[in-house]
């Protein structure tokens, strides 16, 4: 009755899936795998990455390795846990079944670990075990004999330490063999279910479809399955047959899900037994000395803070060199090309949609890059978690998550990758609130505007530099509060559900490997500029059309501007505005944001520099000081300038992000909803800013 | 002297053993297959800085969860 795996064919690319528990090490040692040769991509219908790697066998044969979503068991709890199992199972529509499998346990935690290897192993695919972490268990004082757990498990083992390149030849080696054994389950089923068991097994012999014989694991995976996603991958006698044995059982007083577990769990424990020499200290370990500190009411508090501070430190002064190195080299990019090319619409086309376009995105990509470092050293070293212990109170007030916060964390850079970041989260409720209140929070884009309305608002020579950090400090303040409040009404309401759920490792700290830290930043940043930059390069060729056409007589700019399809947009939107405090010539500036927010600026100094007429170019700050309204009274009043503010601090400007947001919930519904909450919020709370203001007799 | 207790109810430092899991735990499924099934030994290592969550030692390796799940495991904490 035990499944048999199909014959590989001889002169196909042998196909390996790497599955293991998440903090297994399984990601660094793909790299260590495969190096650059890797793919990364998405599954079809779901956002969860698709990694992708070559390597060559030892013989020379091109072999083919997925990197499965790191899962605890293959019964899932996670959209990635439920694409870990498809992948295994054949059922995803353009990832052909996995011929062999490379199972990956964390030596340091092989108990545990060992839990998913009985799963894997029943599946009857050839598998080999790699030994991860081998010096963190040596630290722990656990010693392991990888024959003794070969024996036992009867399949080939290979010791290895990822993070360090060992063992990553004998692994090729075990990789390379053409006669790997087919696994032979060793887990004894309880008595009591066995037959149960059985018969499913034989129900789903009996359905005749094109999945292989795995009747053993998929019987197991379909009477556990109560809430599995891909039911239809079942017939209907059968599910219909499983759900009589459960409710039997249960009628019977057998826990049968808690009966399985456990037979797995002793086995795994009796493997253990025989495999690990000597135990390991019961004692305190390096990691919980470290924890000790990190975890601590107070010096946990301050580390945290400290190197979040640092983190964002070096976001917006490192950031800076490269992003003007970018800047300037967009700039000499469209010189360039005026130079090159005869004067005419295809060469303002060139430089002022695609140049700028495109230099528009890659501009934020040193903040992008920065973040991802972090990030991935904070995940590599196991500090993440941490992170996402210390702040889960907080979130859970609002009904989020401890995981959140690194999501929401990032989009105080951009919120691209910080939607992006969202990917780990598992409920997909909790994911969606996350994604939706991210742009809330005051992005790097979001700065320009802040400063030049800031130098509108207080224009003296001697305003205090604390006055100033003190106005950003609270656009911050109400951004965030923005974000906190919808995340908790959005609970309420639209995304009602029960508490979301935390059962998370604390995996050991350990030393970061930098190739692995560096190969995923690279990755992420790819994906942020191929799903951004496409986007953006569309818009910003549509807006140079919008503000291009139709011409005006004559060469000002700012007149073909207010002649343009945008200035006249700018003033069919004034009556909706002009409740704000906003003139048409602001409305411009709006238009022109939703590309990207800090365009505002640069829309402003098109608009009114060149409009004075005056021979010199006047500072921005001064011409917008001096902008009145047909009665004469000025435009950016300190209270327009406050509600302006306002407007940035809760629209969503931002068409990158609506790309990712549809790109990541596989929606148009999500994005729409999204514009329209934060949109009209941002525009109530102006309303009411501009009108109270007005009548408390502020200017 | 030994108690029965709720995970929830522990202080730092109690060892303890998992006796089983009361009916509205909705995660027991994914807890069981973390490890913490009947007879399975653990120690409440700390709670976080906040109170809320806490953590645990068990089969060698330290597990997170909220106040709200603890209140749905039950323990047996031996005398001193």
């Amino acid at each position: 009755m035990l499944p048999v795996a199909p014959a590989p064919a001889q002169d196909k690319t042998a196909t390996f899936a790497l599955v293991g528990n998440p903090n297994c090490g399984k990601s660094t040692l793909f790299n260590a795998l495969t190096g650059m040769r890797q793919k990364v991509g998405n599954y079809p219908g779901v956002t969860v990455e698709k990694k992708v790697g070559e390597l060559f066998s030892l013989h020379g044969r091109p072999m083919q390795i997925i990197d499965l979503p790191g899962a605890y068991s293959l019964s899932p709890r996670s959209p990635d846990e439920a694409i870990t199992r498809d992948v295994l199972l054949g059922r995803i529509s353009d990832t052909s079944r996995p011929d062999k499998i490379i199972c990956v346990v964390d030596a340091s935690n092989l108990e545990r670990n060992l839990f998913l290897v009985t799963q894997v192993l029943d599946l009857g695919v050839p598998t080999v075990l790699a030994l991860n972490m081998m010096d963190l268990a040596h630290d722990k004082g656990i010693s392991l004999n990888p024959e003794e757990l070969s024996r036992e498990l009867g399949i080939p083992v290979v010791a290895c330490q990822a993070h360090k390149k060992i063992g990553i030849t004998e692994l090729r080696q075990a990789m390379s063999r053409t006669d790997l054994p087919v696994p032979v389950r060793r887990w004894r089923i309880p008595e009591l279910l066995e037959d149960a068991v059985e018969e499913l097994c034989q129900a789903l012999a009996g359905e005749n479809r094109s999945e292989p014989k795995q009747e053993f694991a998929r019987a197991l995976i379909l009477l556990a399955g109560e809430n599995a996603s891909s039911h239809s991958a079942f017939g209907s006698e059968s599910q219909k047959l499983a759900q009589r044995f459960r409710l039997q059982l249960e009628a019977q007083g057998i826990d049968w899900h808690e009966a399985v577990v456990a037979a797995r769990y002793q086995y795994a424990q009796g493997v253990c037994e025989q495999a690990v020499r000597s135990g390991g200290n019961a004692g305190e370990d390096h990691s919980d000395r470290l924890d000790a500190v990190l975890t601590h009411p107070i010096w946990g508090w301050a580390v945290f803070l400290g190197l979040m501070a640092f983190m964002f430190f070096s976001i917006f002064t490192l950031a800076t060199y490269p992003m003007d190195w970018v800047e300037g080299g967009f700039t000499r990019l469209a010189n360039a090309v005026k130079q090159a090319m005869p004067p005419g619409d295809l060469r303002d086309l060139m430089t002022d949609g695609v140049v700028a376009g495109v230099g528009g995105v890659l501009v934020f990509l040193p903040q992008i890059l920065i973040l991802f470092f972090f990030i991935g050293l904070l995940e590599d070293t196991g500090y993440m978690a941490r992170a996402a212990f210390i702040m889960d109170r907080v979130m859970s007030r609002v009904g989020l998550h401890g995981k959140s916060f690194i999501p929401l964390l990032s989009s105080y850079a951009c919120a691209i990758p910080g939607i992006m970041a969202a990917r780990t989260i598992e409920n997909p409720k909790d994911r969606l609130v996350t994604i939706l209140v991210a742009p809330l929070m005051s992005c790097s884009a979001r700065l320009p505007v802040y400063t030049l309305m800031i130098a509108t608002l207080l224009p003296a020579k001697t305003v205090p530099a604390l006055q100033k950090a003190g106005i950003m400090m609270a656009l911050y303040v109400v951004g965030t509060a923005t974000a906190f409040f919808f995340a908790w009404l959005f609970k309420r309401t639209i995304m009602h559900g029960e508490t979301p759920v935390l059962i998370m490792e604390l995996p050991p700290y350990r030393l970061p490997s930098m190739a692995s830290v560096v190969m995923q930043m690279i990755n992420r940043s790819k994906l942020f500029v191929k799903r951004a930059g496409t986007v953006i390069l569309g818009l910003s060729i549509i807006l140079w059309f919008l503000a291009a056409y139709p011409k005006a007589e004559g060469g000002q700019a700012s007149s073909q501007l207010a002649h343009s399809f945008a200035g006249k947009l700018g003033h069919a939107i004034e009556p909706i505005i002009k409740p704000l405090g906003f003139d048409w010539k602001i409305g411009i500036g709006l238009i022109g944001s939703f590309a990207a927010r800090e365009v505002f600026v640069s829309t402003m100094s098109v608009v009114y520099n060149v409009e004075e007429a005056s021979d010199v170019t006047l500072p921005l700050r001064d011409a917008m000081l001096r902008e009145k309204w047909a009665d004469g009274t000025p435009v950016f009043t300190p209270l327009a300038c406050v509600t302006l503010m306002v407007f940035y601090v809760l629209a969503l400007q931002c068409i990158s992000t609506v790309a990712v947001v549809k790109r990541e919930t596989n929606s148009w519904h999500w994005p729409l909803f999204q514009l329209a909450y934060m949109t009209g919020t941002a525009y109530v709370a102006c309303l009411i800013v501009y009108q109270t203001g007005k009548v408390m007799g502020f200017q | 002297m030994s108690s029965v207790q709720l995970l929830s109810e522990l202080s730092a430092g109690t060892e303890a053993e998992i006796r089983g899991f009361h009916p509205g735990c909705k995660e027991v499924q994914r807890l069981r297959e973390m490890g913490l099934l009947p007879g399975t030994k653990i120690k409440l290592i700390r709670w976080a800085p906040l109170g809320d969550p806490l953590e645990i030692k068990v089969r060698g390796y330290n597990l997170s969860l909220r106040r709200h799940e603890a209140e749905h495991v039950e323990v047996m904490v031996s005398g001193r």
